[in-house]
């Protein structure tokens, strides 16, 4: 699909320049360059009003991620669980800090405030899949389980 | 083949703890054994540590198995096929003390019915108040909210009816609701919980407050993190269409009312109402400056009730019961029942509906069972970053909005955070403004700027460089950012620094003034 293509469906909804790029990172994994010539185009917009909103955003990305995103909670329910120590634990067991994506391209480290999981921190994010009373290993395993998924 | 019912969470918590693999297990292990399964998946009852909760109804009451996991599968087929007996059974769920005490008004129905049926909804009592509502003219609706004394649960608590009363009396061609489920507080996930666990509850609130108010379009403004309501919301709407809840022809009653669920894109500033809206309208979610109020002047300029979630879903028991017999919980001006979550390192953590008026103490020790290590409490932070740390010495307060103003403090949208005695206060500190250098809008230079330059002198005073300068400098920097910045970002971040200083002095490294002020 087109980029135009992907965003088109989006204009005249209420918010959906937002809406729409959203929709590009789902096909595309991240918005590519020329998202904001032609998200600008489609919505009638300037290029550098596209850009403001992308740049406003923590979930909008310029570059490619890794194939499994690990969103490690950073916020101050997990801090109370020991999320300090895990977020420590989890950079040095996959040997990236957070904000890193792996050279290989299969891992990328996030900070996540909040995931609405305070009482059961703390907690984290694999792909699309939830982690509770998380550790280093629970979150390695899941990582396991959702490369596995991917080649299957 | 036998039959047999099982209730599970769909909640995140409980999907979070494996409820999920559970699920595939129980239905593995039934295939096995020839059984004829059926897994309703609920909202969860919001005791947190239980999670994965099995229910089954057994004599017309629901008795409970957990924290269950895939391991547990088999052992559990055979207990609720057999004589009940378990290792993990608690018993009828609804007289566990955690449950039992509390006041569910708006929960009542979370962790019970399948949240997105409306058959189930209208079994169990779901829809009365709209039922009421579609028979009052709506200025009488606007002031049963009014009489109920009900107050914005979204942080600042404002009084609904006020809100109500204006946009309701504003001319215009289209008016908005919007709701406020960007939920960013840490150790909040009452509007999470209700959105997964009954959804109707929250499009009846809307519904109520669209024929109140004059408006025809509803909108959910939903933080991405939260996939899961974001599933349960939208399914639950298109329910609601077919069901006639929602469209041109509400409950056949000639009235017209429709929701969309918008997803938001990563921004703890865009759960204040000006700046949801701009985001909500596609642009950067800059905070607006105020007056004109959304009331008047909000979505695309029109007269918009902006409101949160748990505010909203107060509003179906208020219309059913009357505004009197809301009033009749709480204390003061703080009236009706709040849904406080417990957060952090904790026991018991979860969700506790129950009356303003309960005592600090009451929800974080024998409610909230204390710390889930078992080393003792040291502080706890309530609501949200914005909000104050409290040492244990004042856990005699009252969790209502006037105490917790009377000592700096506030109830924002509930959320308590317990810690241990590991926690650094001064650690904590630097993470409000670590945070709000993170999540600025970055309109005013306090807020902008001044956040930066907290970090650093965070950095000075722990690294004991010109110790007393700095902290004089941090004491002037948060006078700064309360009274130069335009929203409650830059203007509360001093709350939780403030607080920790006060109560927390020694992780200063500042000798103790004397308590005798407090
Ligand atoms: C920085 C900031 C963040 C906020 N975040 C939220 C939020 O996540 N959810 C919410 O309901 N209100 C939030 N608010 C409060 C809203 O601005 C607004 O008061 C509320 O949506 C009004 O609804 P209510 O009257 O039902 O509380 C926030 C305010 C500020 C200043
Ligand atoms: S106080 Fe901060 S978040 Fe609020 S308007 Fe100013 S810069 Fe934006
Ligand atoms: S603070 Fe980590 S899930 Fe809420």
């Amino acid at each position: 699909m087109t980029l135009a293509s992907i965003i088109e469906p989006y204009v005249g909804k209420t918010g959906g320049l937002i809406t729409a790029l959203h929709a590009v990172q789902k096909e595309r994994g991240f918005l590519p360059e020329d998202i904001e010539a032609v998200a600008a185009e489609v919505f009638n917009l300037t290029r550098a009003e596209v850009r403001g909103v992308i740049s406003f955003y923590h979930d909008f990305k310029r570059a490619p991620q890794g194939e499994t995103v690990v969103r490690v909670c950073a916020a101050e329910a997990c801090q109370a669980a020991g999320g300090r120590a895990l977020v420590a634990d989890i950079e040095k067991a996959f040997a990236l800090k957070m904000g890193e994506t792996s050279a290989s391209k299969d891992l990328t480290l996030e900070p996540v405030y909040c995931l609405g999981l305070c009482s059961c921190a703390p907690a984290a994010m694999v792909g699309d899949r939830l982690v509770a009373r998380a550790d280093t290993d629970k979150i390695a395993k899941t990582v396991e389980k959702t490369k596995k998924e991917r080649v299957s | 083949m036998s039959a047999l019912t099982l209730y599970l969470p769909l909640d995140s918590a409980a999907v979070a703890l494996g409820a999920d693999e559970l699920g595939d297990a129980l239905v593995r292990e039934a295939d096995k054994r020839k059984l004829d399964l059926t897994i309703v998946r609920t909202g969860s009852r919001g005791m947190h540590w239980l999670e994965p909760l099995v229910e089954v109804e057994k004599d017309g009451k629901r008795v409970g198995y957990g924290p269950v996991d895939e391991s547990d599968a088999a052992s559990l087929l055979e207990a609720v096929t057999g004589d009940g007996k378990h290792e993990k059974s608690v018993g009828v769920v609804e007289e566990i003390a955690f449950l039992k005490n509390q006041t569910r008004l708006i929960f009542g129905r979370c962790g019970v019915i399948d949240p997105v049926s409306v058959e189930d909804y209208e079994k169990h009592g779901g829809n009365a108040g709209l039922d009421k509502a579609l028979k009052m003219d709506s200025a009488a609706i606007c002031e049963e909210v009014f009489e109920s004394g009900l107050r914005g649960r979204g942080g600042a608590g404002f009084p609904a009816g006020i809100k109500w009363r204006t946009v309701a009396g504003a001319e215009a061609d289209q008016k908005y609701i919007v709701v406020n489920a960007d939920e960013g507080d840490s150790g909040t996930f009452a509007d999470r919980m209700i959105m997964e666990g009954d959804p109707f509850t929250l499009i009846q609130g809307m519904t109520i407050a669209g024929i109140a108010v004059g408006a025809t379009e509803g909108y959910i403004y939903l933080r991405s993190e939260y996939p899961v309501a974001a599933r349960v919301l939208n399914d639950a709407i298109a329910n609601a269409r077919k069901a006639g809840l929602l469209g041109d022809n509400v409950r056949g009653s000639g009235k017209a009312f429709d929701i969309e669920v918008f997803i938001g894109a990563g921004a703890y500033i865009c759960g204040e109402e000006t700046s949801l809206l701009n985001s909500l309208e596609g642009k950067r979610g800059e905070v607006r400056s105020k007056p004109p109020l959304p009331a008047l002047e909000g979505l695309f300029g029109k007269p918009t009730l902006v409101h949160n979630v748990i505010s909203l879903c107060s509003v179906p028991a208020i219309l059913e019961k009357g505004a009197a017999f809301y009033r009749d919980y709480g204390m003061g001006t703080s009236t009706g029942t709040m849904p406080f979550q417990i957060a952090g390192n904790v026991k018991h953590g979860g969700l506790y509906e129950t009356a303003f008026g309960l005592k600090l103490r009451e929800l974080v020790e024998d409610i909230g069972g204390g710390t889930f290590n078992g080393r003792p409490v040291r502080a706890v932070q309530i609501g949200g970053p914005l909000g104050a740390y409290l040492p244990p010495r004042l856990f005699d307060l009252e969790m209502d909005y006037e105490t917790m103003a009377a000592n700096g403090a506030g109830v924002g949208h509930g959320g308590i955070v317990i810690y241990d005695d590991s926690v650094n206060l001064l650690e904590q500190a630097r993470y409000a403004f670590e945070f709000c250098v993170e999540e600025s809008c970055g309109k005013c230079t306090p807020c902008r700027v001044g956040s930066v330059r907290g970090v650093e002198t965070m950095d000075r005073i722990r690294d004991d460089i010109d110790h007393g300068k700095n902290v004089d400098v941090l004491q002037d920097l948060c006078e700064l950012m309360v009274d130069g910045s335009l929203c409650a970002m830059g203007g509360m971040t001093p709350i939780p620094v403030q607080s920790a200083v006060k109560h927390f002095p020694e992780d200063f490294g500042i000798k103790p003034a004397k308590q005798a002020a407090e």
